[in-house]
């Protein structure tokens, strides 16, 4: 789950660490009064809270000099889709001179099983290249998950990017505000860039945190509609609400498997004979006869998906649930286009008998049903 | 020989007590598997197909010192707690099935488990299993036979489909491994990669890899350091996947170029790994290796 910059910030300076004065605006508030309120005055930066990447480049974030400016601006940033996505709230921010601008974040590296540190003193929007030219200009720290961060490290870490004196040491508070952030709030990555530099501080202008979506029970907090989020097509929002794991390609083939793998590869066989999957569905282990028939029905409601190919390898998941999925959802909504099954594993001769009563046929060959079905 | 479990596993299912866990240890008992104890907090006394329940891991292995394996199918916020119960315990291998599991857990139950010297299977995997040894893992065991090729896998499913290709085909195996899906997981690809290459009857391996992570690159760096010595052919999922999503610009740094399932072919390629286009080539790859 990611979080809006306004809420990452929030939460740096719940856990100690200063961050540039702002107002949050929702559409129906008056910016003056707000700002006035809050004894901020232009100029200011007005910034869309979306939670797409390249907001910067893709015109979200406003310098306004004037109060005139703030009022146009605010006007203008409502308005304004960021990469297909209407904010809802837009931030007004100080606007902090600063003579430098470094970057610095935290995500777990999976190869060593344990958290990393990223700094560098080259921040701002071409970080990756910079990453890509001169690799030796980011450092990277491992940290023992069970000791933290320690003040001696983030410094250590704060030296080997050329900082000094007091600027050291804002940069290595900083830091370990930033580790206790990954830490509470069970995060997969946090990241300030730009973190700016003025005078002997750091102050983080731009702030991100993804939540680990396994651990937002503990987040309740955070918990929001996922259509502001903007990471999912019309029919992957619907596909959520519904339960399903789907996600949304741009073929006409339609692709239900039992397991992340073997869907995945049920789509590279499918491309691999010349066809083209319109999706990935994932079933899961231990699919009932009603989520079955979900999954089933949802690719027939598609308009894109003209046949569909189910690959299903019984391990907890029991072949003849499945048909009677299949059945159900024929039943309920008729066939309305070609379905194509291969059924093995578990309770398959169960499976495929009931498929049979109901005129449809089950291959037990992966690659006999992917060549029929792309023959449709 | 096998690795991780064999005839010599003496198990404790964590969890028995559950929907999943009853379930699967009517199965694995089925399938040979020796299973010595269960645990439920709060359940202690009963019994499941006939196997005693405890309180607590402490308990059962009081009661059945021989015990010297765990699966663990607690749900996803007491799985943590399950996992470090079952070290303090003395328990040496545990195999995590649950799903879900936050990972920050996971990450310091890992580091924890490799302080003690404890092998962790999972979380988010299917098991273990050393075919007419021991089934330790939510996989059909009637799809497998004994022989001589090991199977290391981050997929469920998948594996099933090739283990069943090269059954048959009449190539049986060692042991197969999967080692889960998730972010931080207690055995890598690499490994259970040096685990096959120590065990003397494994004869050639199967990498079952998936897009994402870097785990596949760094099995190619082993082969091509020459750490592994044993054939090996490779199946890689999610050729035409889209890319994952995007973790902020530390994501990018961090893999620098790794993880599609192109990368992980043309580096295993590249080491003489030869990999195939659809799970059900694997077979006949394998018997080119073990020809020669």
């Amino acid at each position: 789950m990611k979080l809006f910059e306004f809420e990452a910030k929030r939460i740096i300076k719940e856990l100690g660490f200063p961050v540039p004065r702002s107002v949050l605006l929702e559409k129906k508030d008056d910016p003056v009064r707000k700002m006035k309120e809050a004894g901020l005055k232009p100029p200011v930066v007005v910034k869309s809270q979306v939670l797409v990447a390249g907001r910067g480049k893709a015109g979200g974030i406003k310098m306004a000099k004037t109060w005139d400016d703030v009022v146009r601006l605010v006007e203008e940033l409502f308005n304004k889709p960021i990469k297909g996505l209407f904010p809802r709230y837009l931030l007004i921010e100080e606007a902090i001179p600063h003579e430098k601008e470094l970057y610095a974040a935290i995500i777990i590296d999976r190869s060593e099983r344990k958290p990393v540190i990223l700094a560098s003193q080259y921040g701002g929007m071409d970080i990756e290249e910079i990453a890509r030219e001169k690799p030796e200009s980011i450092v990277r720290y491992h940290v023992d998950p069970f000791i933290g961060l320690r003040a001696f490290e983030a410094r250590k870490i704060g030296r080997s990017i050329g900082l000094q004196g007091r600027l050291l040491n804002s940069f290595a508070a900083f830091l370990q505000v930033l580790y206790k952030v990954f830490e509470k709030y069970d995060a997969d990555l946090v990241e300030s860039n730009p973190l700016g530099v003025t005078g002997d501080k750091v102050i983080p202008l731009d702030a991100r945190i993804i939540v680990d979506d396994n651990s937002l029970y503990r987040h309740k907090e955070f918990e929001k509609d996922i259509e502001v989020t903007g990471e999912y097509t019309e029919w992957e929002v619907k596909a959520r609400r519904m339960g399903l794991a789907f996600v949304e390609l741009d073929g006409d083939i339609g692709i239900i498997g039992n397991g992340a793998g073997l869907t995945m590869t049920t789509m590279d066989l499918v491309y691999l004979h010349g066809g083209k999957p319109a999706n990935f569905l994932d079933i899961g282990g231990g699919a009932s006869k009603d989520l079955v028939k979900k999954a089933v029905g949802f690719l027939m409601e598609h308009p894109r998906i003209k046949k569909i190919f189910m690959n299903i390898f019984g391990g907890i998941t029991r072949g003849d649930e499945v048909a009677r999925g299949i059945v159900a959802a024929i039943e309920e909504l008729g066939l309305k286009k070609p379905l194509v099954v291969r059924l093995s594993g578990t309770n398959e001769e169960e499976g495929r008998s009931i498929l049979e009563e109901n005129g449809l046929t089950a291959y037990t060959d992966p690659v006999e049903a992917v060549k029929k079905v792309i023959s449709l | 020989m096998a690795i991780i479990v064999d005839e010599k596993t003496r198990l404790i299912v964590q969890g028995i007590t559950g929907r999943e866990g009853s379930f699967h240890t009517k199965l694995m008992k089925e399938y040979g598997t020796k299973i010595v104890a269960g645990v439920t907090p709060g359940k202690g006394g009963q019994e499941v197909h006939g196997i005693p329940v405890y309180d607590s891991v402490e308990e059962a292995v009081k009661a059945h010192p021989e015990a010297n394996t765990s699966i663990i199918f607690v749900p996803a916020r007491f799985a943590a707690d399950a996992v470090y119960e079952a070290i303090d315990a003395g328990i040496k291998t545990i195999v995590v099935i649950t799903e879900g599991i936050p990972v920050h857990d996971a990450l310091r139950f890992v580091n924890y488990a490799k302080s003690k010297g404890v092998t962790i299977i999972g979380p988010n995997c299917p098991g273990v299993i050393s075919p007419g040894k021991a089934k330790v893992g939510i996989m059909p065991g009637h799809i497998f036979m004994p022989g001589n090729v090991g199977i290391v896998s981050r997929s469920g499913t998948l594996t099933y489909e090739i283990a069943y290709a090269m059954t048959k085909a009449g190539i049986g195996q060692t042991t197969a491994v999967g080692i889960g899906g998730d972010p931080v997981v207690g055995t890598s690809f690499v490994e259970a990669l040096q685990m096959f290459e120590d065990d003397p009857e494994t004869e050639a391996i199967v990498l079952v890899g998936e897009i994402g992570g870097d785990m596949e690159e760094r099995a190619a760096k082993m082969i091509e350091e020459g750490k592994i010595t044993k054939p090996a052919v490779a199946f890689i999922a999610g050729r035409t996947a889209p890319p994952g999503k995007r973790m902020g610009h530390a994501g990018a740094i961090i893999m620098m170029g790794t993880g599609t399932a192109e990368g992980k072919v043309k580096a295993l390629e590249s080491v003489g790994v030869k990999v195939a286009r659809t799970p059900m080539e694997i077979p006949a790859l394998l018997k080119e290796v073990l020809k020669k």
